[in-house]
């Protein structure tokens, strides 16, 4: 391909590069230009296959535009606006140049033709996103961007070694749908690199853990990008895997216990971005074109409304300082139309009729019932009564009315968001509305031709029952939902407290171990079995103690050294090891390729 | 600031709001049961879901299931206290 093929990621990072250039009069402008610029293009860019490069001995293809690529390029970028409109007050370059970074490397991953271009942009996403957890400079969200960041990195390897695997199989680097009836363990390591960035437990923890501690607008990025990329590379890679329909439904399930418990608003809804993402993979995983096309669908949906819920929450921390149920409550008098923009979006992830919710949701749920799968459909359903409890009643419920009274100086710091903020909130509740009552902008563009038509009478009145019940149940058995303020144990608790529990092991049982083994082998000794008794005495001083000893001693220099680690740079020696790793194994592919 | 008195004037009704909505629950439940309203011939996937009402049943007692199990859940240690992880 010779002619320069403009693709929408240069235009965002090149806008980002400059941005600290722009002189301050003209930089909300700016701010505001460039996104739009992004989506001007991908609007109009034509299908076909471009920006192809010969980089040594492989083709690189920056630019494959298809009816897939096309719905998530423009949703992507359309969000892109948004976040940058909610947070245009903030005056830090560096966040705004982050959070455009990360959705070019979102867009890349989108347009990516091949493994090699699509692992660039992939991990792109994760480093420049970890800063986006990091500027909110609170001591817990250097961790959480840490474990973050190793958690994604593993991610990364494992796509990578899957990579590698499938194409020296396969011969070509070119990301097409992969033999999904047939998988291989390269198969299945590119789908823990893909199911690991859509959040699917158990690999799921880094999601609440980073995306309650990032910054106020940077959840709202965080929040669209990375989970809905990778639904985009299971629709185009794996579509079909029976798996993926049994994680899915686990997802949407998983989501919702965990949001009962939770006391913090934007790590509520980071659970519910598992739940609804979980209908994604459910959806992937069934494979038709329906279940595909409401998996595109509801993540396009998915992206506004759950922007929209997390620029409300945002907008209770910005202004307030707290996030925490127990520490909120009776903002209407303060903050009222944050209020009604947050349960626009309660309404949307509910799936309301006259919602964007319904028209895509349901979409997944009639996939599994068309394919007979009653459970998928049953469960889905069982799970969107959960959804409109917690999103739609839970959230807007315990923040903005309830019997809890905060202090005074959160009372006090209350008030209406900066109007950029507002805006971006009414933008996003009108495009909510607008999808959801004019099917036809959704529809027309996603990958298959769409012959579904969500507005039928059983449709509503199905819908309708099982929220307006699920209502009911919720002020019925309000005292019991009253938050707590606790924390819940997840998935993250294992490398979490991984470090700690080595220590302890290296420090007392495998000690105890050995005194024990000794006690024992000595009493069998003066028993008076002689002969025996020597035989044992010699293998247990010379192999079992030597043995035990030998392990105490290693697990205990290991443990010393992983606390000596610990009080340095870990986080960031490890980043670099697998980085190099990473380095390593393409450099040993290329050669061995040639 | 007109929608915080909107909000101020509904909440001052409350009795009759919440008596508004379980009409509301009534109405759906019977017009779940006229078939010239909600047709289930086509649209029903199992013998079940023929029966009035059967998705308001099947939201409340999914709704009552998804809270106490999932309180169940967090109490049996699942929750901790905030500085749980602090050392």
């Amino acid at each position: 391909m010779n002619s320069f093929w403009l693709h929408p990621s240069l235009i965002l990072i090149l806008g980002a590069l400059l941005l600290p250039l722009v002189p301050r009069p003209a930089k909300k402008g700016w701010l505001l230009l460039i996104p739009i610029l992004a989506f001007v293009r991908v609007l109009f860019m034509t299908h076909g296959t471009f920006g192809q490069v010969d980089f040594l001995d492989w083709q690189l293809l920056f630019g494959r535009v298809d009816r897939l690529s096309q719905v998530f390029g423009h949703i992507m970028t359309l969000m892109c606006i948004l976040g940058s409109l909610y947070g245009m007050h903030v005056k830090e370059d560096a966040q705004h140049v982050a959070a455009w970074v990360y959705v070019a490397g979102s867009l890349g991953a989108i347009y990516a033709g091949d493994f090699i271009t699509l692992f660039l942009f992939w991990e792109l996403m994760a480093f420049s996103s970890v800063f986006l957890v990091w500027f909110r400079r609170r001591k817990e969200s250097l961790a959480a961007g840490y474990r973050y960041l190793l958690v994604h990195v593993f991610g990364g390897l494992a796509l990578l070694a899957g990579m590698v695997l499938h194409c020296r199989a396969a011969g070509s680097w070119a990301f097409v749908q992969l033999d999904v009836a047939h998988p291989t363990p390269a198969i299945w390591l590119i789908m823990i690199g893909f199911i690991l960035n859509a959040a699917v437990p158990p690999l799921h923890a880094w999601l609440p853990d980073a995306y309650g501690e990032g910054t106020f607008n940077g959840s709202v990025f965080l929040c669209a990008f990375t989970t809905k990329t990778a639904v985009y590379a299971l629709c185009r890679g794996l579509a079909g895997m029976e798996i993926l329909v049994v994680l899915g439904v686990i997802m949407a399930l998983y989501g919702v216990v965990y949001a009962v418990l939770e006391n913090d608003c934007r790590r509520l809804l980071a659970y519910h971005i598992i739940s609804q993402v979980g209908y994604m993979v459910a959806g992937v995983g069934l494979g038709t074109q329906l279940a595909i096309n409401g998996a595109c669908a509801h993540a396009f949906a998915h992206i506004l409304y759950k922007g929209l819920l997390f620029m409300g929450c945002g907008a209770v921390l910005h202004m307030t300082g707290e996030s925490r149920f127990t520490e909120l409550g009776g903002l209407w008098r303060k903050m009222p139309w944050a209020f009604v923009f947050t349960l626009i979006g309660g309404l949307s992830i509910s799936a309301f009729p006259l919602f964007s919710g319904f028209v895509s949701k349901s979409m997944i749920v009639q996939a599994g019932f068309e394919e007979h799968k009653l459970w998928v459909g049953f469960l889905l359903m069982l799970a969107s009564a959960g959804t409109f409890l917690h999103t739609g009643l839970k959230v807007p419920y315990f923040i903005w009315f309830g019997k809890n009274q905060p202090r005074k100086e959160i009372w006090d710091r209350a008030a209406e968001a900066p109007w950029n903020m507002n805006l971006a909130m009414a933008i996003a509740s009108f495009l909510c509305v607008f999808i959801g009552c004019y099917t036809p902008y959704l529809y027309q563009m996603l990958p298959h031709p769409v012959d579904y038509h969500p507005y039928t009478s059983y449709h509503i009145s199905e819908t309708l029952q099982v929220l307006l019940f699920t209502a009911l149940g919720f002020f019925l058995l309000i005292k019991k939902l009253t938050p707590e303020p606790v924390i819940s144990l997840d998935m993250d608790w294992f490398y979490r407290m991984g470090g700690r529990a080595f220590r302890w092991v290296a420090s007392k049982p495998v000690q105890g171990l050995d005194t024990a083994v000794g006690e024992i082998y000595r009493v069998v000794g003066l028993a008076g079995l002689s002969g025996l008794a020597r035989v044992a005495g010699v293998f247990d001083n010379k192999a079992i103690d030597g043995f035990v000893d030998g392990l105490a001693r290693l697990i205990r220099s290991f443990g010393g050294g992983l606390r000596l680690a610990q009080r340095g740079q870990m986080q960031e020696n490890l980043a670099f090891a697998f980085a190099f790793a990473a380095v390593m194994i393409v450099a040993f592919v290329f050669l061995v390729n040639r | 600031m007109r929608l915080a008195k909107f909000i101020e004037y509904l909440r001052n009704r409350l009795p009759l709001v919440i008596k508004l909505s379980l009409a509301v629950l009534a109405l759906l439940i019977v017009a779940d049961a006229i078939p010239a309203i909600v047709h289930k011939e086509h649209h029903a996937h199992t013998a079940l879901e023929k029966l009035p009402g059967f998705w308001s049943v099947f939201g409340f007692i999914g709704c009552v299931l998804i809270i106490l199990v999932s309180k169940w859940y967090g109490h049996a240690g699942i929750m901790k206290q905030e500085d749980y992880y602090d050392e």
